[in-house]
């Protein structure tokens, strides 16, 4: 079971888990993204490439069901504005073995941080807005999955 | 040759267009030719696409590098590095 979903709406991890461990194998592992409360921000805002984001992810997350034995894997990732604290991003990942489980949503968050097509645009309390630039470090995590 | 851009984040504010058709000519091979080219149109594309480190783009919905040959493309998008996740 791959699922993978782009949305708007807030979405609920325990209901994710659930149903991972409703397929009664031994591990499920999760990572879940959120808004920082930085001092001053106010919001962040997600634009992405709705003819291509689905596709994206869903290779992401194919590549990481060929790498690792799993019985089911869930990836959402929402756009749209978001405040502080509220929930980005979700990777589950449900296997037989632990480490199976754990290293495909360390896997699926890496990949997803370099190659989701998503800009996210930051809104401070001084008035002020600008887009996000991409890390160094997000491209250097990467590599140590080739 | 029809193509459609489409542009994000900073690249479509700086256009000021989500995207646009263009029709470059037969010696427009690649992106970057692409992109040169359209630099030339207007001072908005020009000021988007001053550094071309900073550019990434996708033909017909999948990532392809600056270099990449645009025969037979439909949709080529201009957009920064990405910061999901």
């Amino acid at each position: 079971m791959i699922d993978v979903r782009v949305q708007s709406d807030a979405f609920d991890p325990g209901a994710e888990l659930e149903r991972l461990e409703a397929l009664r194998v031994g591990a499920v592992a999760s990572f879940t993204g959120l808004v920082r409360a930085d001092g001053g921000l106010i919001a962040m805002t997600l634009e992405h490439y709705p003819a291509m984001t689905q596709t994206a992810l869903y290779d992401i997350a194919a590549d990481a069901a060929r790498r690792w034995p799993l019985a089911g894997l869930v990836v959402i990732h929402r756009h749209g504005r978001l405040v502080p604290g509220e929930r980005i991003v979700f990777v589950a990942a449900a296997s037989r073995h632990r480490a199976a489980a754990l290293e495909a949503c360390a896997y699926l968050i890496d990949w997803l941080k370099t190659d989701a097509p998503f800009w996210k645009r930051e809104e401070w309390q001084d008035g002020s807005s600008k887009w996000v630039d991409a890390k160094a470090e997000d491209d250097a995590a990467k590599t140590r999955w080739q | 040759m029809t193509v459609n851009m489409i542009y994000f984040a900073w690249v479509r504010e700086a256009i000021g267009l989500d995207g646009e058709t263009v029709n470059p000519p037969a010696t427009i091979t690649t992106i970057t030719g692409l992109i040169d080219w359209l630099a030339a149109t207007s001072a908005p594309h020009a000021a988007a696409f001053a550094d071309r480190k900073r550019l990434r783009a996708a033909i017909d919905q999948r990532f392809a590098p600056l270099d990449a040959s645009i025969a037979g493309a439909r949709e080529i998008a201009i957009f920064p590095p990405v910061t999901g996740g």
